[in-house]
Formats: structure tokens, sequence, C-alpha cells
């Protein structure tokens, strides 16, 4: 909200700086977003008066102004259609200074000039030349009784601030120039000032009879009728301005009035024409899907649930929302029934919202006006408006249902303030900051029980009395204890991997991490996973950014093309997080299980396996001009391995890459150079290519391979388990077989590694081979076998036949041959 | 060398250290040796030969050869180390490499500054006791709003842009669906991490003493914002907790987290799950607090929102409120981040340009 600081001090007006009371009115919770001047910088331009206007000799749009500043005559040339005799138009004289036309441009100085022959000694100026709001076309009409000669600046009182405060939705008590004055006036102590504002008699008989039809929503319901009003006056120069400095547009004198009151005292008002409405008012809730034409001639369906001010035939408003066309005020309006209203807050909370919109008015009735607020409004508005375009008022008429009288309270505890505080507050503190805030308190047992007034909506309970102490007896004077916990010893169970682990362990393997947005486009996911389906958010940000993810790899893959489109070849990426995998009957039920939202870690790697370098080139082949190595499938495969190794499951089986099955279904990826990895049984995820036709898909035409592994099912550690060390020699023994090239080598290690027995050490392929000598379609396999037994040294007929039945089950199972 | 009067002897001797001189290698030096000192060697035979002499000179002949052969021996010797160091020397000169070429294998990795940022939050807090707790990122409406004390139709649900999640995957709905079904249960992307506050609470007793972080969601995108950032948030529940000690927290942390004394203010400001609430402001850490174009000329920083925790959520989660008080705090990660490394532009954090991303290795 933006409140002039000019207007603020006519209500109180403390011995502080601009400064000292933006400073105090932030640390008081109303936050200052900005403090900016009224108008920008001129000088030099003073109320002049237009005495003669002749036509220009040579220029049919130019005129000849004679212009008395009340000491001398000045000829000026103006443009200006409505330069007439007789008005007051502020008056730039040569050497003055006005504001640039644009920001950051240096101002315009008004120096002797010819216009088209005629001599020129100044400037008369439209209200936009001095940074003003332009009412009407031309030259800024200043008030008749502005005195001659006068600078302008003084005149409009144009040496104010506007101070931008951001209100946070409890303190909709600030939504008024009251209502921070109040606050300023608690907060450095200084009285309120608030302007007369004497009541009208009323002057005639003429009554609207209102029905309250939802008194829930809407218990209280002032109207006045005016009658005979001059709607076409002009709003006087110094509320234009002040409506102006508020941020709000000057329409007419009755729509200004109702504004200007608004921002006085916090009540939204209206203002209907009473011939347009036809017979009593009624408040009563919307039929449902009843229709409406508003002020700003958008047309807008109603809910049951909202509440609109009808008449005997039709809906005329949106209740604390906005005004209907049909019933609006113009300048030909001749009486007015003014409304002042309560809307319940519960009640109208979102209403506006539901039909797309936010006005001034439901902006307050959200966060609560005063409760018993109507009348003051009403009475002030109809001194105003009477004092600009005449008229007779009628008299108050209050429809009440009674419930706001209801006073409310709420108890403080003393012993409460230290509890929560950290300090003993003396009551005689309390009680007088309680009071300057307008709280009755009322000693009782252990403390007080206080009477909340009727503009507070912020306090229902203790707690939210405590803040009111703490905010004015001000936050940085609040103690400071340095936090004092027992020791506790919240150490990870060693059986579990902390993510960080993983993370390190990438980093170590020159992986960089990235964080990928949640969401991605719908094409991409249905690129990816086809059919599958994927959670999608009802109000996306942008339209490529509905699907939440249900792999980590589309949002990696992109990152990955941003990189590549950048000339950055070489990626070698990761990252954690969540995916969000719908479970089988598609509907989101389970949260706290782990169907439906799960941690994954996926990497990606693209280009060179090391980057290149004087080094790059295979060593056994320097052949110049060659190419450096690839990433492999191997390459990320080992990488996985690495961090399967961090669960501790040492055994040789432990971990295994299958081939993707026909069955299974990852489309995205290249059906004869990925695996599905299964550790202890369990598959935990998948590495290899990502699918040439995906790849050409995406516009990215390097390989790249990825990972993605269920992180929770990686994170449990297998807690080491000694075993005595042999002091035995150990024995090994070289095969090299001959099978069949469809069979897998994993499938022939499995199988020896079963034949070997226990006291077997380790079991490495040194070599695998095809081509020459092997035979066609067949490959050889190396394989190291390394025996060791705990409790005695191996003969070599006990390693003969362990080896003789190792080729004994490569034979049977493979029809391996030694080569 | 002592004179003697075996001319023969002398004539040999000097013969053989000349040799042993202008041998420049190891092995021809080997050779002199053999030729000398060997089995029949010059010198060896001479040795050999004594038993032939009168038994009365062949001690002083005796003597005279051996101590010619010690000679000898004595510049085999020395030769024979001047030879083997030069030859190392050599030899390692030749095996020199250029130590300025680039060492072999993978360059190392880095970790995304978000996370870096959430480690280092995340350190101070375990160090001082508290644990880490998370939750899921998508959200029933009861723990993301009602619970913390935000029913529906809160004005405060407009601080909070939400994003809202189909009832049922795959199928098509739009919004005024989603809204109008009011009996639903509602999901979201969370606004922020609070839910896990709830959760945690829901599910034991205090003292707790957690942080919270996190991905969460808002439906708002211009320079300053992204649909998605990161917050850590921090809740204690015990028996005496009050405004005192959160103050002296979040002093001490953020005064940790930019290793700076820095000055630490609090402002009263509004959450629904807090009261009194808090906003902190911190001496901008660009300035110093002089004013920059960073803190808009304010000197001060707004960095996170705290407060005591609301009684109405301890309701919620079936806490007495008159036995336990507590404190929550909030932070936003990317804004940390962005004040701790000088990163001026937010979008930056998820580009994943690795040009950025190589910077916080």
């Amino acid at each position: 909200m933006k409140v002039s600081e000019a207007w603020l001090r006519e209500w109180v007006n403390p011995s502080v700086s601009t400064q000292e009371l933006v400073h105090a009115l932030t640390m008081a919770g109303l936050e200052v977003d900005a403090v900016e001047p009224a108008a920008p910088e001129f000088s030099g331009v003073v109320v002049g008066l237009i005495e003669g206007v002749e036509p220009h000799p040579d220029a049919e749009k130019l005129r000849v102004c004679s212009v008395t500043d009340g000491m001398s005559n000045f000829q000026v040339v103006c443009g200006a259609s409505n330069a007439a005799a007789g008005i007051k138009i502020p008056f730039a004289k040569v050497g003055a200074a006005l504001p640039a036309s644009t920001d950051g441009e240096p101002s315009m100085a008004i120096k002797k000039a010819k216009l088209r022959g005629v001599e020129s000694f100044g400037m008369l100026c439209g209200a936009s030349e001095l940074g003003l709001e332009d009412t009407v076309d031309g030259l800024m009409i200043l008030p008749a009784d502005a005195p001659v000669g006068d600078d302008v600046r003084t005149l409009l009182g144009l040496d104010d601030a506007v101070i931008e405060l951001d209100l946070t939705p409890n303190r909709g008590d600030c939504l008024s120039v009251m209502g921070v004055a109040r606050e300023v006036g608690v907060l450095t102590s200084t009285r309120i000032s608030a302007p007369a504002m004497p009541s009208t008699p009323a002057q005639i008989d003429t009554v609207t009879t209102v029905h309250l039809r939802a008194p829930a929503y809407c218990p209280r319901y002032v109207g006045r009728v005016i009658c005979n009003v001059d709607a076409s006056a002009e709003t006087p120069l110094w509320m234009r301005e002040k409506l102006r400095r508020a941020g709000l547009r000057s329409i007419d004198a009755v729509v200004d009035v109702t504004n200007y009151v608004m921002l006085e005292l916090g009540q939204p008002l209206h203002a209907f024409d009473i011939d347009k409405i036809a017979g009593d008012i009624e408040v009563r809730h919307a039929q449902q899907g009843e229709k409406i034409t508003l002020l700003d001639d958008s047309s807008v369906e109603l809910d049951a649930d909202m509440l609109v001010i009808a008449d005997a035939k039709q809906a005329l408003a949106v209740a604390g929302i906005m005004g209907g066309a049909s019933s609006a005020v113009s300048s030909a309006t001749q009486h007015v029934l003014l409304e002042a209203a309560f809307f319940v807050p519960q009640q109208h909370a979102g209403k506006a919202r539901q039909l797309g919109m936010h006005t001034d008015s439901s902006h307050r009735f959200e966060r609560g006006v005063d409760r018993l607020g109507q009348e003051r409004a009403i009475e002030r508005a109809t001194e105003l408006l009477l004092s600009i375009t005449g008229g007779e008022a009628g008299p108050i008429n209050l429809a009440d249902a009674g419930q706001l009288h209801t006073q409310q309270h709420v108890d403080l505890r003393a012993a409460r303030i230290k509890r929560v505080l950290g300090f003993e507050m003396p009551d005689v503190q309390v009680n007088d900051i309680l009071s300057r805030l307008d709280f009755v308190p009322r000693h009782m047992d252990h403390g007080w029980q206080i009477t909340v007034p009727p503009h507070r909506f912020d306090i229902a309970c203790e707690a939210d009395l405590l803040e009111e102490l703490a905010r004015i007896y001000g936050y940085e004077n609040l103690p400071v204890e340095p936090p004092l916990a027992p020791m506790t010893f919240s150490l990870k169970p060693e059986s579990s991997t902390r993510a960080g682990v993983f993370r390190q362990q990438l980093v170590a393997r020159g992986y960089r991490e990235a964080i990928t947005y949640s969401f991605i486009a719908p094409q991409l996911h249905s690129q990816f996973f086809n059919d599958a389906s994927g959670v999608t958010l009802v109000n996306p940000i942008a339209s490529d950014m509905s699907v939440m993810r249900t792999s980590l790899l589309p949002g990696l893959v992109t990152a990955a093309a941003y990189n590549l489109s950048r000339q950055q070849k070489r990626l070698q990426l990761f990252e954690m997080g969540l995916r969000f995998v719908p479970q089988a009957d598609g509907a989101i039920k389970d949260l706290d299980g782990s169907l439906a939202q799960t941690p994954a870690l996926a990497g990606l790697l693209c280009g060179d396996r090391v980057p290149e370098s004087w080094m790059s080139k295979p060593e056994s082949n320097g052949a110049p001009g060659q190419k450096p190595d690839p990433f492999d499938f191997y390459d990320i495969k080992g990488d996985v391995e690495s961090l399967l190794a961090l669960t501790g499951h040492t055994a040789a089986k432990a971990v295994e890459f299958r081939t993707i099955e026909g069955g299974e279904s990852y489309p995205y990826m290249h059906p004869g150079q990925s695996a599905v990895v299964s550790l202890a049984g369990k598959v935990v995820g998948l590495v290899g290519l990502l699918h040439p036709e995906l790849q050409r898909s995406l516009d990215i035409d390097h390989d790249i391979w990825v990972f993605e592994l269920h992180l929770n099912l990686i994170s449990e550690k297998k807690v080491p388990e000694f075993k005595e060390l042999s002091k035995f020699p150990e024995v090994r023994r070289d095969l090299a077989v001959i099978v069949d090239q469809a069979v897998l080598v994993g499938d022939v290690l499995a199988c020896a590694r079963r034949a070997a027995r226990n006291e077997l050490q380790s079991l490495i392929v040194f070599d695998r081979y095809s081509g020459d000598g092997v035979g066609e379609g067949m490959q050889s396999i190396g394989l190291g076998l390394t025996w060791q037994h705990p409790l005695r040294t191996l003969n070599d007929e006990e390693v003969a036949t362990l080896t003789n039945e190792v080729v004994a089950a490569l034979q049977e199972q493979f029809n391996a041959s030694l080569r | 060398m002592s004179e003697s009067n075996n001319p023969q002897l002398e004539a040999l001797a000097a013969e053989a250290l000349a040799e042993i001189n202008a041998a420049r290698e190891t092995v021809l030096l080997d050779k002199v040796r053999v030729n000398y000192l060997g089995k029949k060697g010059s010198i060896t035979q001479l040795l050999k030969a004594l038993g032939k002499l009168p038994a009365d000179e062949r001690a002083a002949a005796g003597a005279e050869i051996n101590r010619v052969k010690q000679e000898v021996q004595s510049a085999l010797e020395h030769q024979r180390v001047a030879l083997e160091n030069a030859e190392l020397a050599a030899r390692l000169a030749s095996e020199k490499i250029d130590v300025s070429l680039a060492g072999r294998g993978r360059p190392q990795g880095s970790v995304h500054p978000v996370t870096r940022t959430i480690e280092r939050i995340q350190m101070y807090f375990e160090q001082v006791g508290y644990a880490v707790a998370e939750g899921p990122e998508i959200e029933d409406d009861y723990h993301n709003f009602e619970a913390l004390n935000i029913p529906a139709h809160h004005p405060a649900r407009a601080m909070h842009d939400t994003f809202y999640v189909s009832d049922f995957i795959g199928r098509a709905s739009d919004e005024s669906e989603a809204v109008a079904s009011s009996n639903d249960v509602k999901y979201v992307l969370r606004t922020h991490t609070s839910p896990v506050q709830v959760r945690v609470m829901e599910n034991r007793e205090p003292p707790v003493r957690i942080i919270c972080p996190g991905r969460v969601y808002r439906c708002d995108s211009d320079l300053t914002h992204t649909p998605m950032f990161h917050q850590v948030e921090g809740l204690v529940v015990d028996e005496h907790v009050t405004f005192a000690h959160l103050k002296g927290v979040i002093q001490s942390f953020l005064q940790v987290f930019f290793e700076k004394d820095l000055a630490v203010r609090f402002r009263p400001s509004y959450f629904p799950f807090t009261e009194p609430s808090a906003e902190v402001d911190i001496a901008c850490v660009m300035c110093n607090g002089q004013g920059c174009r960073v803190c808009k000329n304010t000197g001060w920083l707004e960095v996170m929102g705290c407060g005591m925790v609301h009684p109405n959520v301890f309701s919620h989660v079936g806490y007495d409120t008159e036995k336990y008080t507590g404190f929550a705090f909030g932070m936003g990660v990317e804004r940390l981040a962005m004040l701790r490394y000088g990163v001026n532009d937010l979008r930056l954090f998820f580009d994943n340009d690795v040009r950025f991303l190589a910077q916080f290795a």
C-alpha cells in the first residue's frame, strides 16, 4: 500500500525524519518497500494567470498567450487547445527546470525561444509535464483561488514522499492512512490528530430499504441516499493529488470520494445510481451461475457461495469485490445510494480469486475492516460528497444483524511472557503497550483479560498478544541467549550409506552435479517413456513444465543437450532427487509409502573418456590423427560398480548386470548395450546407451551413456565381518577356453565359480579374443583362477582336480573346449 | 707414490695408474683391474713369483709389491666410484621427463552450489545436535497448509503460489475441476519444507531438533524467482524454548555461515504457523552494510523467516501447548548461495551449464 507522508502527517506528526519514520515502521513489522518522491524534481514553476489569448499569425495550432505571475506580464506561445483567458495554470518561467521526459535524462531547462517567428518567454504546463497525472487534455487547470505567482510545488505540496508498505496479510487494520497513523502513534508515542469529521444531519427522508438475507456473510450494511448531486462536478485538486499518490486514478467526483474514504479510513464504499435500482436492496447469496456485468465491462458467472448486492430484479454488485455496470454512477447521475458494509473475512476469503479478480475492496474485506467503522465512513463520504457535488443527504440507514457487537476477549498470563519471549516484562510496561494499541487490559489473577479493538483481526490467542508486546517493545531489544541443548549422538547407523557418500564418489570420478527441474515437458516424457503415465500439474508455469519426472534421465539428457550446444563436448553429469512414479491404479494414495516418490541417482557420460590432451591418443597405436577414445559401456559400468562397491556387498555375485530382456520396458535404452543392474538379487537400476532413435529425435549427435539407480535400494550397507587370513600360499592356474560368441562372459564366470569350490580366492578374465585361430563364431576367454586353503597348502593334485572340475563344468554347460 | 728401488715395479705401477685414469667406462675399468689384479694380472703374477726369490729378499719385495697393489686397488676403487657416479648422473639426465605436462586420469567433478550450501548449513546444525529429516515433495493439502494453520482461502495462501497436482494421473484435468471438487484430498507440490516438520511431530514426542532441507515449488517465474528452489527449515520443540534462544541460534548460524561477525536484526513479520514471527536481516555482505545495488541501498539483506511455533500447529499434531514451546526457521538456499559465492543470476542454478558448475569444484 502506498501512503503519502504528508497525508499521514496530517493524522499524526511525530518529530522524526522520513528516514526515522520509515525505520520505525519496518522494525514494527510494517515493512517499507520503497520511499519515492511524490513528484519528480522541478523548479521555477509558478501559478500563472492567462489574461489574454491571441491566435498565432503563422501557425494554426499555436496561440500567443499573455500570462501574469502577479508582478509582470509575459508573452508565451502555447499549443494547448484549452488555453483560455482567466484560467490559472502552471507557468514555467525562463530559467525553470522541468522533469526529464524519460528517466535518466537531465532535466529540461526553459529558455527564451522563438516559435514560428513569435517570441515566447516560458512555457505553460500540462500535468504530465510536471510528472503528475493528466486529467484533462492540455494545460493543467489550477484552482481558481490559487494565489498568482506562488510556487506550484508548494501549492500542490509536492515536496512529499510516497511510502510504499509491504503489509503482511494479518495487518488489514493498516490498509488506510488512519491505520498507519494509529501504528505510528503507538511507535512514536504521538497523539493522533484526526481531521474533523462532522456528521451530516438528514436533510431529506429518502431511504432505500436493505434486507440482510445472508447475515453470516454480511451482518452489517449501512446505506445513505444523497439526492440531487452534480455528478459532473470536478474533483478538487487536493483530493486528486492524494489519490494519485496512493496509486489511484481520478474517475469522477462520486467514485473519487468513495476511494478517498477507503484510503483514509480503510472502509471500502460503493455508490449506486438510485434511478437504476428497482425496489429494495437485498444482500443475498448469488444463484448458482448467476451472471453480472461489472464496472470494468467484464462478465462473470457467480457461484452460490458468493454474495451479491441486488435489487428486486438483478444483482447490482458482487459484494465486496466490484460493482455492476447496470447501476454504476455516471456524470448524469442525480441521486446516489452510498454503501458501507461489513463482510465476514472467513466468508469473503478467496471469492475474488475464484473470479480471477483482486480489487482494493476485496483486498481489505478479506483481511478485515473495522467491524463498526461503517457509519463513520458514510458520514465522512457524505460530508466530502456534499462539498463537491452538492445535494441533500437522507438519514443513515443501518441494517445490523447484531453479532459484530460482541466484544472479543483474549487472556494473557504474565508467566507466559517469560516462557515465550525469554524475559519478564514489568506489568506497567505490559499495560502501557497494550493500551497504546487500543487494547483494553483488565487485571486478573496471574495476568490480564484483554479486550480486542474492533479493527484488529489478528488477535485470537495469547501468542498474538505476545507478538504485540514483542513488536512494540522492539525485536531488537529482546534478549539473546545461546542455544543450549543436551548432547545427543545422532550418528547414522553404519548399515546405511549417506547420499553424500555416493555424491562424493561420483565427484571423485569426474562427475559434476546437476539440479534439473522436477517437472518436464510432456513431449519429452513421451519421447522417453511412450505412453507411460506421469503425475501432471493442474497449473504448470509453462506447458513444457507440466509432467512430474518419472526418471531423472530426461532432465540430465536435456542438460547435456544444453551443454553440447555450447561447445561443451565432454560431459560427466549426475543428479540426485525424487522421481514420481505413478502407482498401478493411477491414484496418488500412499504418500508415505515409497511407491510414488522415490529418490534416485542418475548419471550421464558423453564425449571422450579423458579430456583431449597430450596423452589422449591410445597408447597402443599412436598413429597421427588418431581420435581420443570415446566413453563406452565399460566406463559407465565401472562407475556404477564403484557406487555399488560402497554398499559393502563384497560377494562376487552380489552385483549383476543382465541384458535387457524383451519383456522389460526400457524403450529409451539401446537394447544391445544396456543392462539391468541387480544388487543381492534385487533390481536396483539400469545402465547403458541411450537408444539411438531417441538420441536422434532429441537432435543430439553424440552417444549418451546413462545410469539410473534406486537410491533407497543401494543405501543399505553391509557392516564388515572379519574373516581369518590364510597363512598358506595361493595357487594360480590360467585357462583359455573356447565357447560360442553368444555366450556371456558373466555366465562363464558364474559357472566357473560354482565349479571352483570355496577355496577359490579370485577369478579374473585376463583375455578375451575372437578372430583367427578360434574358429568362426567362437570366442576365447582367458580365465585366471586363484585358490587358497585357509588351513593348509593345496597340493598339485588337488589343484589339478579343481581345475579339471572347472573345465568339465564349462564343457558341460557351454560346450567349451580348451584352447 | 714412495720411491722404490725396483724400477720395473715402478714402471708397472705407473702404467697401471695411467690406464686406470684413462678408463672412461666401468667395463673398461674392469678390464684394467683384471689385467693387473686378476688371477693372471701382472701384479698378481709378481706376487706369485715371490716364491722364487731368495728368502731374505721375499719380505721386502713382497711389501713393495703389496704396496703397489694397494695403490692400484685404491685408484681402481676411486675411479670406479667416479665412473659409476658419472654414469648414474648420465642415466638420470637421459631419463628426465617434462613434469609440467598434465597428469593422467579424469578431472575432478563438482558438487552443485545448492548442494554445497545445504551441506554447509546441515553441517552446522548437525554439529549442534539437530537431525536431518526429509519428506515427500508431492504433499497433501493438510500437511502443506491446514496443519500449518493456513486454512483454505486464507489470504496467506496467496503468498504461496501453489502448484496443484491432478488427483488422478493420466487423466486430463482442468483447473476448475480441481478447485471445484473441494471434498477430495488435494495434492500440491510442497510450497515449503514445513510439512516435513509436521510429519516429524506427528510421529514423535518432543524434544525435537531437526532441519528439513529440500526442493520446494512455487508457481512463479521471473528474474528473481524460479518455479523450483530449495529451502532448509529448522524446528526445535522442548520444554523451555524461548524467542531468546531462537535469536541466539539464528545469529550464531548466520555468523558461522558467512564466516563473519556480521550484524543480524529481527523484524516482526507474519507467518501463519509462527507467532511471534520475524524476518531476519543481515548486514549486506556485499557492501558491509554501506548500501549497494544488492541490498537496494538499505544496507540490509533479508535472509530468513522464523518465529515461535503457533499453538494451533502444536494442537494439530497433538503436542501439549502448555508444556512445550518451540521455534521454527526457514531459509532459501539459492539466496544464501548467491550471497556466499556472489552468483548474480538465480537461473544459473538450473541451467546446469558445466562452465558454471565447474566453478564449485
